[in-house]
């Protein structure tokens, strides 16, 4: 469990960076898409992999903090899922915005030159 | 429980998202809910000022859960100054826009309100993520204020801040991640009490989230290599929103003192902030010297000045720590100053005229002297006097002449530096660089200075009362903290051994 989650967080974020440094503006968005599902696997697994835990456990039973997954890095997670999606959002009109004004799709707004 | 705390979180907040119901046309309504927002604002800030001198640690918890568990908002010495420094700024900046620019775009208004918000949370904030959510929620409001007036120039430069910004933000999620991780808190307090019990094997793990964490709030801050973003984008904005970002960098700055010194007490790293600190000083002085426009010019003083904070708080003196958040101040209202001042200025030029500046001295010196002298004794209108009165002020600010507090804060600078014996080689290199960085700021302003105001031909410009209004506030409030030099440094002293000796606040956060 803990290769498979290791190595989908390496190659969502080496893909990621590696489009983050690409001179297009559709491919920078992605990138930091890519990067952030990277980094939001990452928080949840920084709550240690266990399987088998239980959210809740029924009323009456003694109280037992080892019995339960750490709910903590899920509502991080949560909460930025939430902010990286709403910045996407936000650069997907500002990159509409500079492709209008601009007429390219270039980074710095001008086509280099040949 | 002292709800004061909370209330300049909430107050811009609740105002920002009540105003998105009102119609766009609205302008003066608007206006005056922002300005009352502000004002009550920054009275709850000098309030918060005054409670925090007498009882240093103000806790707010949120649902009355107890911490480690619950959110809390602390406000010490050091977050109420903030508090009333960043008032200050939205206030200034508030009433700059009222002349013209707060109609130059939807929802001036709610971004201002919402930036204040942020800007408010991160520094009361008593916890790891919740620093994160108030970063993203300034750098968001941010981001429309950047934009605001739109335009090509302001929109391919949001661009590169937003993505810069956001790959900030997911390293910063990365620290908070590793720093959970290893310590299982979130909450300041309880990290700097958990952080010196962690098991050498796991330490590792715990510095190196710690220095992914710094590395965010260092981009933030501008530290070179991490901001070469920072002039063109500031270059970029309107001059309200260039005004309030003054302080935006200092968020960075702020973050790296509380974090720094109450998870380690200023020992491994400063090195790094010290050297760190002198090359982003030098890089502003050499961006200043070489800038061809004004903006970017009062950019790389941002620049220089967040180098100087860096570098005189990477030495890890409280002394010199306290004169660090004196030239905090100072700097900040001075370069806010600037950013206002540069538009008025702008308009009394051609367009471009600026570009041709530097060229200009450097080729065409000795065409200017061979010119008959027609017009001589142009008569200085009011508006342009009182232009470059402030102009001149900013210049003695930023390079640190008396009698403006610039000159109070490098003399207490190189008193801290100078203090140790024998005084330790870097602390002479950072002196030097200091004395270089007024040097090249006096030339810099003086260059440009000349050019616009004992320029022959020039259009004077139309300034209302209302956009010199925040220049000249700014200003007072810089000469008024030389007036009041020994109260403040009193204050920031006390701000400064606080933040090196953190168990009031450790205890203060956690107790029951």
């Amino acid at each position: 469990m803990e290769l498979i989650l290791s190595l989908a967080i390496g190659v969502l974020a080496g893909s990621g960076v590696w489009l983050l440094l690409r001179p297009r503006t559709f491919q920078v968005v992605i990138g930091l898409s890519l990067l952030s599902y990277a980094v939001n696997l990452f928080i949840f697994v920084m709550g240690w992999v266990r399987g088998g835990k239980a959210a809740f456990t029924p009323p009456g039973t003694p109280v037992d903090p080892l019995l339960f997954a750490d709910p903590l890095p899920q509502a991080l997670v949560l909460t930025a899922i939430v902010i990286s999606f709403a910045m996407t959002a936000l650069l997907l009109v500002v990159l509409l915005a500079a492709r209008g004004l601009t007429g390219t799709d270039h980074v710095d707004g001008r086509e280099p030159e040949e | 429980m002292n709800h004061l705390v909370i209330l300049p979180v909430v107050l811009p907040l609740a105002v920002g998202a009540a105003m998105l119901l009102l119609d766009e046309r609205r302008h003066k309504l608007k206006a005056a809910l922002s300005a009352a927002s502000i004002l009550v604002v920054l009275a709850a800030g000098i309030a918060l000022l005054r409670l925090a001198d007498a009882a240093p640690v103000q806790v707010y918890r949120l649902g009355d859960w107890p911490p480690p568990f619950g959110i809390v908002l602390v406000a010490d010495r050091l977050s109420a100054l903030m508090v009333v420094l960043a008032g200050v700024l939205a206030a200034a900046a508030l009433a700059f826009s009222l002349a013209r620019w707060h109609r130059a775009g939807p929802r001036f208004h709610v971004l201002l309100q919402f930036l204040l918000m942020g800007l408010n949370g991160a520094f009361l904030t008593g916890d790891l993520f919740n620093l994160f959510v108030f970063f993203e929620l300034l750098l968001a409001a941010s981001y429309g204020l950047t934009l605001h007036g739109s335009g090509t120039a302001r929109v391919s430069a949001s661009l590169h801040y937003i993505a810069i910004n956001l790959s900030a933000s997911l390293v910063f999620l990365i620290g908070v991640a590793l720093i959970y991780g290893v310590t299982g808190t979130l909450n300041m307090a309880d990290l700097a009490q958990r952080i010196p019990r962690i098991p050498m094997d796991e330490r590792v793990l715990l510095e190196a989230g710690a220095a992914i964490l710094g590395v965010a709030f260092l981009v933030k801050a501008g530290m070179w290599p991490l901001g070469f973003w920072l002039p063109s984008t500031y270059a970029a904005a309107s001059a309200p929103a260039a005004a309030l970002f003054a302080i935006l960098s200092k968020v960075g700055v702020y973050a790296v003192l509380r974090l720094w010194l109450l998870f380690f007490g200023g020992g491994p790293g400063g090195e790094l902030l010290l050297y760190g600190g002198m090359v982003t000083l030098a890089f502003g002085l050499l961006g200043v010297l070489a800038s061809q426009g004004l903006a970017r010019l009062a950019g790389f003083s941002l620049l220089a000045s967040s180098g100087t904070l860096l570098a005189v708080i990477g030495t890890g003196d409280p002394a010199a720590t306290g004169a660090a958040l004196y030239y905090l101040v100072a700097s900040t209202l001075g370069v806010s100053a600037l950013f206002l001042l540069i538009e008025l200025v702008e308009r009394a030029r051609e367009p471009g005229a600026d570009i041709l500046a530097v060229t200009a001295a450097a080729f065409l010196g000795a065409d200017d002297e061979q010119e008959p002298q027609e017009e001589v004794g142009v008569a200085i209108p009011a508006s342009m006097a009182l232009l470059g009165l402030s102009f001149a002020c900013c210049a003695l600010l930023l390079a640190g002449l008396p009698p403006l507090p610039g000159f109070v804060a490098k003399a207490a600078l190189l008193a801290a530096l100078l203090a140790p014996d024998p005084v330790p080689p870097a602390a002479w290199a950072l002196l030097a660089l200091l004395s270089l960085s007024g040097l090249a700021a006096i030339i810099a302003m003086g260059r440009a200075g000349v050019r616009i105001f004992w320029a022959t031909q020039r259009s004077v410009p139309r300034v209302r009362v209302i956009e010199m209004a925040p220049v000249a506030l700014l200003l007072g409030l810089c000469l008024a903290l030389t007036v009041a030099a020994g109260p403040a440094m009193r204050y920031l002293q006390d701000t400064a051994q606080a933040l090196h000796a953190p168990r009031a606040y450790i205890e203060g956060v956690l107790a029951k």
